[in-house]
């Protein structure tokens, strides 16, 4: 049902910097279209607070539409809110009713350390891939030709689906225990796909799974809340070949 | 007025690039680790351009103002990547997609360039391919393509609809590689505020640690700017949020030449705003053009049923209907270029045959391809006495596995099913074809300034072609780039560390500073956005997809004045030393103010149409082509480009006459 006009009320979790305590503080907004992604309706907010002068809310969010992985509201206790397979910038208002209120927090984790309102710090996603998210080929101009070795297209349609994961974290956040095993798992397993990331598939796992552990995620408890809320639709088979690949690389080692 | 020097290589085309490598300077490895050079900028550009120069033994500094380099503008392209590999033997080669380009450009790009950027083509696939990108493959296992643009060859690469995310992962991944290694030092949540030049060459930039606000004084032997096009000085467009000029006017004021500012490509297949609180657009792949039919009613009282929602678009017969495009364009129809598509539908539009409530959108329908393809699958299935409905449900299917991504992100944002009722689609600005000028080296009338990717005005010419942006990113920062700098750096093997407690950094940092600190002690009225909004009116309304000279001298006054006001009234709230969004925004706005009215003094200097720039002024008058682009090669062939003298009003503009040589200049004509 179309709602042109509703009352809202926010409560949003303010906090000036990592060193000083945050609060959820009350806000109204007006006349909330349901056409309006829910960024929309946060710059809404944020007009009206520039008009008083006060502070907007931060929040991080570029491409607006589901694919720079920036964007990271929990929203009334679900990672990018209530829609499935959606990023907050995609979640539209129409999933929203005249007069409710909605709480949206920042992601919580011990690795995801608060920056400024709803804005996280996630460079420990960053050094887990420092730690082995890559495979070791200079830009020489003389690369072999991309044809020379054929890769089955179910292989290679199964290495897109892993490597789509966007990096947002909502994974972490949405975890119990705080585990990067979705993120870690779809990164290894697109490699562990594709022959040419066989060669250092030993090193990659155990330094991406010994990164992971040192940037303090927890350990996976197999609850499947991760795959639930991904908004890629990243499978948790990617964990399981994680642990498989983990498993013979110690093994064999 | 002077002549500006491209030094482009003697020889020819097809030899010059390979002969110009093999004779310039190289900087010996040992060497390569006294030399720094700085990359604003993490996109494709920036990200391949960085971890190259790593690889090669530089040590690199890199910035981006996301939190991480995965996240740049680059990750949103959707389509492909062009590469002249021929995999499909439909007669493709390098040449042909140099062809192609040019044309495309409608003739307004350096022929040299262009084939050296379809030369390197084919090793971003080897490259790109060796990193681990899932390129799309057939069931024999080798790589897919698919045609592009209207195109005559099937040259694009892609996966799935995430091309950019893909290709940007890998530069990602290279990156990190070298970060690991030392060689990269990554500037996360940075913004590059200005560059630092000493003895008249880059040496460094001032940037701002977008967590902390501290000013940071960073130096290098070169700087390399890849900061991405400047589409957000519409406001609107299919660009990410923090989009932006800043890093690119700066080199500008500092003595980088700007050139054709007024080169930007309006995508006809966006989806329409749906009201004032809208923050961006965002893009249907160009590939639904090839089964949608485009349309808006033939009678305003249609139009207006449609709108107070008495009738619904499917009640239309096909007689009530206007197929407009198919109408003026009967040899092409839906697949006219992009910018004869947008064009065509703003003139719908603009006499009051938009169909939504802003009276800015028009019809995509894909009826008839349901149609089509649903009898298609009855006969291959034997079925012979089909229902209306069945065909529908296969022929849907059809669609469905064609572009069921798209029809879902449509549905997802409009809240409506496109395979019941036609889409709505509008132009949007996309890309900007124009930028920092730069030499056959790349680099920027700056000496060790150089620019790469979207920001410069590179191989493009006057228009795009789909799937060319992502490739010139990784022809500029993979093989061009790592190669030519190594001429200019070679001289500096000697000059040991650059230090920034020089006069000259000081100097840069006191602006910055002073101008931060404007902001946050503004005692103003109006947000940012408000300033943002009204300059993005101004730039649609009449710099927009068709220009004149009234409308453009009036955007140039409008600019001037709001320019003036900003100055005056911006509020910004917070303070300088800590995380501030509005900060942010002020100074690029403050940037795009200017910019704009940079754009729109060379629109109102080009008095003709060529690509995505529209003069009503040039236009044929009369023959097939009446009322058509009119392109003045005897007059306009060259590139334009704009010298800072301390205003955008009193620019100076400097010509480098374009030759060709080995392309013969055609109209272009889809009747
Ligand atoms: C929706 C969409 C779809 C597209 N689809 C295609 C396609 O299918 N095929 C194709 O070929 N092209 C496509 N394009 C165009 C193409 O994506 C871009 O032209 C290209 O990715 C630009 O790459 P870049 O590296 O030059 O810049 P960007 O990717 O924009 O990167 C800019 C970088 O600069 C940084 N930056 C900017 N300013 C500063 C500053 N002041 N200080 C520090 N860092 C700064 C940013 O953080 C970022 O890292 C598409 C574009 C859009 C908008
Ligand atoms: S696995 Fe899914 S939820 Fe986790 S970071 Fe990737 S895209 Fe986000
Ligand atoms: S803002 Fe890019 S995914 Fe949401």
């Amino acid at each position: 049902m179309s709602q042109e006009s509703m009352n809202l009320t926010l409560k949003i979790w303010r906090q000036a910097n990592a060193s000083v305590k945050g609060e959820m503080v009350e806000y109204k907004v007006s006349e909330i279209s349901d056409h309006m992604s829910f960024l929309e309706m946060m710059d809404v907010l944020n007009e009206q607070l520039v008009a008083k002068n006060e502070e907007p809310v931060a929040f991080d969010h570029d491409c607006r539409e589901g694919i720079c992985g920036s964007c990271s509201m929990h929203i009334n206790g679900e990672s990018h809110g209530p829609d499935k397979a959606v990023t907050t910038c995609q979640l539209h208002m129409r999933s929203f009713n005249d007069g409710d209120t909605i709480h949206i927090e920042p992601w919580r984790a011990k690795a995801f350390p608060v920056i400024k309102d709803l804005m996280v710090d996630r460079s420990s996603f960053d050094r887990i891939q420092h730690a082995g998210g890559f495979i070791s080929v200079n830009t020489s101009g003389n690369t072999q030709d991309a044809n020379a070795i054929p890769i089955r297209k179910e292989d290679a349609d199964m290495a897109m689906d892993a490597a789509t994961c966007i990096g947002c974290g909502a994974c972490v956040a949405t975890c119990k225990n705080a585990s990067a095993m979705l993120f870690v798992g779809a990164k290894v397993s697109q490699f562990a796909l594709l022959p040419q990331g066989q060669v250092e598939a030993k090193e990659r796992v155990q330094n991406m799974v010994a990164q992971m552990d040192k940037e303090g995620f927890g350990a996976c408890t197999n609850t499947g809340a991760c795959e639930v809320e991904c908004p890629k639709g990243i499978s948790i088979s990617n964990i399981a070949r994680m642990n498989r690949e983990y498993l013979s690389a110690t093994i064999t080692k | 007025m002077s002549t500006l020097d491209s030094k482009v290589p003697k020889g020819d085309i097809a030899d010059k690039w390979t002969n110009y490598k093999n004779k310039i300077d190289l900087v010996n490895p040992a060497n390569k680790r006294n030399i720094d050079v700085i990359v604003v900028g993490t996109g494709l550009a920036g990200g391949s351009a960085a971890a190259t120069l790593a690889e090669l033994g530089y040590n690199v500094k890199a910035f981006c103002y996301q939190d991480s380099p995965r996240r740049a503008h680059s990750i949103a392209a959707q389509g492909g990547i062009n590469a002249a590999k021929n995999y499909q033997g439909d007669g493709d080669s390098a040449y042909r997609l140099f062809y192609d380009t040019v044309k495309g450009g409608d003739y307004r790009s350096r022929e040299a360039n262009v084939y050296r950027l379809a030369e390197v083509s084919t090793n971003i696939i080897d490259q790109c391919v060796a990193q681990g990108v899932p390129f799309a493959r057939d069931y024999g296992g080798l790589l897919d393509n698919r045609s592009f643009g209207g195109v005559l060859v099937s040259r694009t690469f892609y996966a799935k609809g995430q091309t950019g995310q893909q290709l940007l992962l890998g530069c990602y991944s290279a990156m990190n590689r070298q970060i690991a290694r030392g060689k990269i030092e990554m500037h996360n949540r940075h913004e590059m505020l200005d560059v630092v030049k000493v003895d008249g060459k880059a040496r460094g930039i001032i940037a701002r640690n977008l967590v902390t606000g501290e000013i940071e004084r960073h130096s290098a032997h070169a700087v390399v700017i890849a900061s991405g096009g400047y589409g957000n000085v519409y406001f609107l467009s299919t660009n990410a949020m923090g989009s932006n000029t800043t890093a690119a006017w700066k080199v500008h004021k500092k003595g980088a030449y700007f050139a054709n500012p007024c080169y930007t490509q309006i995508h006809p297949t966006c989806i329409p705003r749906s009201g004032d609180y809208q923050s961006k657009l965002t893009l249907m792949s160009e590939s639904l053009r090839n089964d949608g039919r485009i349309w808006v009613p033939k009678n305003l009282e249609d139009v207006e049923a449609i709108r107070n929602g008495t009738k619904k678009p499917t009640d239309l017969s096909e007689e009530e209907r206007d197929y407009y495009l198919e109408r003026r364009y009967p040899a092409f129809g839906n697949l006219v270029p992009r910018d004869v598509a947008s064009r065509a539908a703003k003139e719908r539009c603009d006499a009051g045959y938009g169909v939504n409530a802003t009276g800015e959108a028009v019809y995509l329908d894909f009826k008839s391809a349901i149609e089509r393809y649903g009898k298609e699958q009855a006969k291959l299935q034997n079925l012979d006495n089909a229902s209306q409905e069945k065909i529908t449900e296969l022929g849907a299917a059809i669609v469905k596995a064609k572009y069921g991504n798209l029809f879902q992100m449509y549905e997802k944002i409009v809240a409506e099913d496109p395979y019941k009722t036609p889409m709505m689609i509008y132009p949007a600005t996309h890309y900007t074809m124009g930028g920092v000028w730069v030499d056959y080296n790349l680099m920027t009338t700056i000496p060790g300034c150089y620019a790469i990717g979207e920001a410069n005005f590179s191989d493009h010419g006057a228009n795009r072609l789909g799937a060319s942006a992502l490739m010139q990113g990784l022809a500029d920062g993979y093989f061009v780039l790592p190669y030519t700098i190594g001429d200019y750096l070679s001289h500096d093997i000697r000059t040991g560390k650059i230090p920034t407690d020089t006069p000259e950094f000081e100097a840069a940092e006191k602006d910055v500073k002073e101008r931060i600190e404007f902001f946050v002690n503004n005692k103003g009225t109006h947000s940012v956005d408000y300033y943002h909004k009204i300059l993005g009116k101004i730039m649609w309304e009449k710099v927009g997809m068709s220009r004149n000279e009234t409308g453009l001298k009036e955007a140039i006054a409008e600019i001037k004045a709001l320019r003036e006001d900003f100055w005056k009234n911006v509020s910004v709230p917070g303070g300088s030393d800590q995380v501030n969004a509005e900060l942010e925004k002020a100074g690029r706005v403050a940037d795009f103010l200017e910019l704009g009215e940079l754009f729109a003094t060379d629109a109102l200097n080009r008095n003709e149409s060529c690509g995505g720039h529209f003069r009503e002024e040039s236009v044929e008058l009369d023959g097939e082509q009446k009322g058509e682009a009119k392109r003045k090669d005897d007059e306009y062939a060259y590139v334009a480009a704009w010298e800072y003298k301390g205003e955008p009003s009193e620019a100076v503009l400097h010509k480098e006459q374009l030759e060709f040589n080995d392309i013969e200049l055609k109209q272009r004509s889809y009747k």
